[in-house]
């Protein structure tokens, strides 16, 4: 079957990505200067040259690189084994699990509404071409992809700070810090009003656009014409015929966009201070923490490459037609 | 040789025809050849350096003075004048876009065209390769790979190094969009005459193929440009980029960790981030009106018109 | 013993707005009547008009359309006094339309059987079951399997498609079927198998059906009257008998001089051994036509009034005749003058 060949091609696309991550990974932090137990144990720890040798031992660096200090590794890796952060002295999977679901939240509350909203106003701009909301949308889209996420994020965490009281850094107030999130659900909502809205307005433009363009691809189908002349009125044809295949070019995108998701992420939990992967990772960043910078980069890398194949996976559901790509 | 001239240069005439009506258009130029003047002459647009701190009458450096006289963008943290910060950081902020633009469409150029051209195993390759790169979260990776650069002691300039990431990561979708021409140019009967006559690849390609996909690389590489001065900003803002040439990215780097925001120092964080919307807004549209002069797209879908069929003049009633 | 016709299109006038505010006459004072149970073929070259025509009677003209004058008489109603909404009763409950069989003329991600499905509901409601029995009927009436509405439309051949596409038109039993170009994307052998698939549908249900093509050969097989136009206008018009036998426009004579038929009931002995002619020149630019007779660039014929005055409609019909023919031409005109 044609659909099963495509997925295993995509499948197998996925895996050598994965391989590439890792060997990227692995190559970067090999050619620091320097002794490369140093990135494991951080800089600034003053140790003795036995306890270097032993860890070094203790952490397999006196092996050859290839093939053993590589495979050694990606074994490690593929079993969820990350190292240790040696700036938060805990295992790098467990703080990596301990932040997940907060950006998983912001990201995700983002992207659905603008998904919602950027739908809904791609498919009125493209359908009533050329009258304000059309003008007015495609305005909007243009400006929004100009502005850098992390000004935007800026102006309005001053905004909303200055004028309207949102707090201006973590997930809940200090108070509430430990408690499980479902006990604090508006102290959530109130710090994630800002990070969200502004995720939101980036985003929302870039769906917009292409839903319009998609709209407007369909709507000039002879299918749509058909579906005329049966003598169904304009809304008839937009929701039964043109909407099912405009929405299609959506998902790919949705899936496309995880990269910049990710991005976004990064710049807005910097500037929010929100506590999630995307601030640790800048934090690793700064502090050189590489364990925890390697780990967060594979966990980011892989939760992308996988989406990008589940997505893949929905539009072969959704597209009976999907042959060879 | 000069027939080929002359060609061009009415081509060129026609094209400005067209495009000097398009509003859109002309605002996008405007905004992008503003930016770059001012780029150009900084010296001239500001009476201090961007490293001078000014001083009050009692000779103390004004910190995070609101906009006045003495400065019209205000001060910022340590009493340097934002304005010439601004027209200075111009030079790096474009130069450093410009650069890692023309990089990645250089990059993106050549490969699609050898995609497209020679196709079979070389096209299969770098198709992979750019779907694994695709696929990749860019942030992340450009993070690590300047960090680690840095690390290494190569005395590279920070924003070499920046200009270096940005133009090996983004050519990604140029090399796709030029593929697809050159694909659809090699359909044409003069390549197979031209080989016929026993023209060497790389000669078609210079003489036939490339002056053909000319226009569409010049569109892209507008809209390029606008991607990599806004990548750069972001590397810049978290920290990225080289403090002693400040870029907009890197001034807003300066405002969010010196608490501009805290201490209601509007002046300091607006105006880069205005600027970065200038001129990537200029790019974009810029980059959108040649695209669209060069593909026009369709004019009209069935769901349109309804209202206007028919336009009989019956005796006054409709 | 004429009926009232069914369909009666007088003097219409269609433009298109063009970018640069230009106007381009698509059809002027275009006038033919279908008889009920008849079948009428449009033809002429690319661009002059066939095509339009059915989309102003059914007013799925595209959004730079402009229909400017002119009457459209269905059952005696005026189809261009109708709202819209009045109109989408009227769409494929009385008449429906076959367009050419391209790939996408049906929804790619719909169900066949779905689609027709659709067909029936939207103009009667009635229970699921009962539309699906129907939908069932039609497909086996059009000879495709019932099994295969389940399937999509990229699974079918190209024939199968403009088939489905006829089951689909017949849904609603519409009084008037057209027919754009039914037969022009498909193989020879396949064109034969769909001719034969509307007269026979033609003949069972008695179906008037307006057929647009540029094959005469299509034509002579099927159509009862034969309106010939030419740049937006009727150049000739009468039974299809008088057109093949007694063409009088120069442009008809043109095309049929182009169309070597091997079935022409009169085969004269000095078109068996003819070449195949074609007509040189191309068709008017409707933004830029000729003054007076459209057709006087290419004809041979031409005369000093062609350029200047556009001719009307003459009725060249033998006096006391009762079929129907007309032709615009000056020359025909000066030459039945002379004849009286």
């Amino acid at each position: 079957m044609n659909r099963r060949d495509y997925l295993l091609r995509r499948l197998g696309l996925s895996v050598v990505t994965i391989l590439v991550v890792f060997v990227i990974n692995f190559l970067l932090f090999r050619v620091l200067p320097g002794d490369p137990i140093r990135s494991v144990i951080g800089r600034n720890i003053r140790i003795s040259a036995e306890t270097q040798q032993a860890l070094r031992e203790q952490f397999g660096l006196d092996k050859p690189i290839f093939p053993d200090q590589l495979l050694d590794t990606f074994g490690q890796w593929v079993r969820g084994n990350l190292g240790i952060s040696w700036s938060l002295r805990r295992p790098v999977s467990e703080v990596l699990m301990s932040k997940l679901w907060n950006t998983v939240i912001l990201i995700g509350l983002g992207q659905i509404l603008a998904i919602f909203l950027g739908v809904i106003l791609g498919l009125l701009a493209g359908w009533k071409r050329k009258t304000a909301i059309d003008v007015g949308a495609l305005t909007f889209s243009l400006v929004a992809w100009a502005i850098p996420t992390f000004w935007l994020g800026i102006i309005l965490l001053a905004a909303g700070s200055t004028w309207f009281g949102f707090p201006t850094a973590g997930i809940v107030s200090p108070a509430n810090t430990g408690k499980p999130l479902i006990t604090v659900l508006p102290d959530l909502a109130h710090h994630l009003f800002l990070p969200t809205l502004t995720l939101t307005i980036l985003y929302l433009g870039e769906y917009m656009l292409i839903m319009r363009s998609s709209i407007l691809e369909v709507l000039s189908e002879d299918y749509i014409l058909t579906a005329k002349a049966k003598g169904l009125s304009d809304w008839q044809v937009l929701w039964r015929h043109a909407l099912r295949n405009a929405l299609l070019p959506i998902v790919t995108l949705i899936a496309l966009n995880l990269g910049f998701t990710v991005a976004g992420a990064i710049y807005i939990e910097t500037v929010f201070s929100y506590d999630g992967l995307g601030k640790l990772f800048q934090t690793a960043l700064t502090k050189q923490d590489y364990p925890l910078l390697q780990g967060a980069f594979i966990l980011l890398a892989v939760s992308v490459i996988i989406a990008n194949l589940a997505a893949d996976l929905l539009y072969t559901v959704l597209d009976p037609r999907v042959k060879e790509s | 040789m000069s027939d080929r001239w002359v060609l061009f240069m009415r081509n060129l005439r026609n094209f400005w025809r067209i495009f000097s009506h398009n509003k859109l258009g002309m605002l996008g130029a405007f905004l992008v050849f503003s930016a770059i003047f001012v780029a150009v002459f900084a010296p001239l647009l500001t009476p201090y350096a961007p490293t001078d701190t000014i001083r009050d009458a009692n000779g103390r450096g004004m910190t995070f003075a609101p906009p006045s006289v003495h400065g019209p963008l205000g001060t910022d943290d340590a009493g340097r004048d934002i304005w010439s910060q601004l027209v200075y950081g111009a030079r790096i902020s474009l130069t450093v876009g410009f650069l890692a633009g023309f990089m990645a469409m250089f990059v993106g150029s050549l490969f699609g065209i050898m995609s497209g051209y020679f196709s079979g195993r070389v096209d299969n390759v770098l198709m992979r390769i750019t779907d694994i790169l695709l696929v990749i979260p860019d942030l992340p990776l450009m993070l690590i790979l300047v960090a680690t650069i840095r690390q290494m002691d190569l005395r590279i300039s920070p924003t070499s190094v920046l200009i270096v990431v940005i133009g090996l990561l983004y050519w990604t979708s140029t090399a796709r969009l030029i593929r697809s021409q050159v694909l659809t140019i090699k359909e044409r009967q003069f390549v197979d005459r031209a080989r016929a006559f026993g023209a060497g690849d790389w000669y078609i390609i210079r003489k036939h193929i490339l002056p053909q996909i000319m226009p569409l690389i010049v569109a892209n590489t507008v809209l390029i440009l606008s991607t990599a001065i806004l990548i750069e900003s972001g590397l810049a803002f978290l920290g990225l980029g080289d403090p002693t040439k400040p870029s907009w990215g890197t001034m807003l780097n300066f405002a969010f960790d010196r608490n501009a925001v805290t201490n209601g120092a509007w002046w300091f964080y607006l105006p880069p981030g205005l600027a970065i919307v200038w001129v990537t807004l200029g790019c974009v549209l810029l980059g959108n009106v040649l695209e669209e002069l060069l593909n026009p797209r369709l004019t009209e879908h069935h769901l349109e018109g309804d209202q206007n069929m028919i336009a009989i003049k019956r005796n006054g009633a409709e | 013993m004429s009926m009232q016709p069914l369909l009666s299109v007088r003097h219409l006038t269609t433009e298109f707005q063009l970018a640069n505010n230009q106007v381009a006459r698509a059809l002027e004072n275009v006038s033919f009547d279908v008889r009920p149970g008849q079948t009428l073929g449009l033809v002429g070259e690319s661009g002059c008009g066939k095509t339009t025509t059915l989309m102003s009677v059914m007013r799925l003209l595209p959004a730079s359309g402009r229909i400017t004058e002119g009457n459209i008489y269905f059952k005696g109603t005026d189809l261009l006094t109708l709202s819209e909404r009045e109109m989408r009763t009227f769409r494929w409950k009385e008449i429906a339309i076959i367009f050419q069989g391209s790939m996408n003329a049906l929804n790619p991600v719909m169900k066949v059987g779905d689609q027709i499905r659709e067909a029936i509901l939207m103009h009667n409601p009635v229970e699921r079951e009962a539309a699906e029995e129907r939908v069932g009927e039609l497909l086996e009436l059009v000879g495709i399997q019932r099994q295969r509405g389940e399937q999509y439309p990229f699974q079918y051949s190209g024939g199968m498609r403009q088939r489905a596409m006829i089951a689909m038109a017949l849904a609603c039993s519409p009084a008037l079927l057209f027919a754009d170009e039914p037969t022009t994307a498909l193989d020879v052998m396949i064109q034969a198998q769909v001719l034969e698939l509307l007269k026979q549908i033609q003949r069972n249900l008695g179906l008037t059906i307006v057929l647009v093509t540029h094959d005469l050969g299509v034509i002579a097989e099927m159509c009862d009257e034969v309106v010939v136009m030419y740049g937006g206008k009727v150049a000739e018009y009468g039974t299809a008998d008088l057109i093949y036998n007694q063409p009088q426009h120069p442009y008809t004579q043109r095309l049929l001089k182009a169309f070597p038929d091997l079935n022409r009931a009169t085969e004269s002995a000095e078109s068996a051994g003819q070449d195949l002619v074609t007509i040189p020149g191309s068709p008017p630019r409707l933004n830029a036509l000729p003054p007076g007779c459209r057709f006087n660039p290419r004809c041979e014929e031409s005369m000093e009034i062609c350029t200047q005055i556009a001719p009307d409609l003459v009725d060249m019909a033998a006096a006391g005749a009762d079929a129907r023919h007309l032709a615009a031409c000056h020359l025909l005109k000066r030459m039945k003058i002379e004849d009286q």
